[in-house]
């Protein structure tokens, strides 16, 4: 009996520490609360990589609608801009979700952390 | 609309999967000179058409895992609260800063990881 109640209560601190750092992120940065909670899904709550993905999605869906309402006092969005972006974002993500299947996304990935280090890198310094 | 066409891009990034959605903010400042909370703002709202699409599919699926979701999704709206405050309070230019080194962060994890991909691919074909 006790080694469960210890159990849940590691879980239970480790949920919120997910939950908290992926809505710092989106808060802060408007972005990237899904790389740091998917990575903590799956090494912090043991949680199968297809399992934090597709979790992690429903977990980001709340605090960017969320942060959107907070954010639409002070960030203004011109509807130039807003529409045109959005529409190319909805098709892009789906375009992207078809390419997922054919191309070997590993090295990908490494292609594009080296892509976000030089974004990263010209944001900071520059 | 060279608008529609930076969100195709960022946005097939973010459907491969690998967070590119986080892009779109650099790009958007980068590029367009866009203010960096309004590029933020933009991200967010960005987000929200796909990832309702993403998550009826996983839902569909039975990917997404409920076990203590609330204990992960409350405290992250609490925290998207004081994010939010704080991307308010600090300046834009320091915001974009800031952000710059969230990408360095983000990139190093993404790198990290994906060389873990390819390192158990790799095992895997031996």
């Amino acid at each position: 009996m006790k080694n469960r109640k210890k159990i849940n209560k590691k879980r239970v601190f480790l949920s919120i520490v997910c939950g908290v750092s992926a809505g710092i992120a989106n808060g802060i940065f408007g972005g990237g609360g899904g790389m740091i909670i998917v990575p903590m899904l799956t090494f912090l709550l043991g949680y199968k990589e297809k399992n934090s993905h597709a979790t992690a999605i429903l977990i980001i869906l709340p605090l960017s609608i969320l942060s959107c309402l907070l954010y639409s006092s002070f960030a203004p969005l011109s509807l130039n801009l807003f529409l045109p972006v959005l529409i190319g974002v909805t098709i892009g993500g789906v375009a992207g979700a078809y390419l997922l299947a054919g191309l070997s996304s590993k090295w990908i990935v490494i292609i594009f952390s080296i892509v976000m280090l030089g974004a990263g890198v010209k944001l900071l310094v520059f | 609309m060279l608008y529609a066409l930076t969100g195709f891009l960022a946005g097939i990034l973010g459907g491969m999967g690998m967070g590119g959605g986080t892009l779109l903010i650099p790009l958007l400042t980068l590029l367009f000179n866009c203010g960096q909370h309004s590029a933020q703002a933009m991200n967010l709202v960005s987000f929200i058409p796909m990832a309702i699409i993403a998550l009826i599919i996983h839902l569909k699926n039975k990917y997404v895992k409920f076990d203590n979701i609330l204990l992960i999704i409350l405290p992250g709206l609490v925290s998207c609260f004081f994010g939010s405050y704080i991307a308010k309070s600090v300046g834009g230019a320091l915001l974009k800063r800031l952000f710059g080194g969230f990408l360095i962060i983000l990139s190093i994890i993404q790198f990290v990881l994906g060389l873990k991909n390819v390192k158990s691919s790799k095992e895997e074909k031996e």
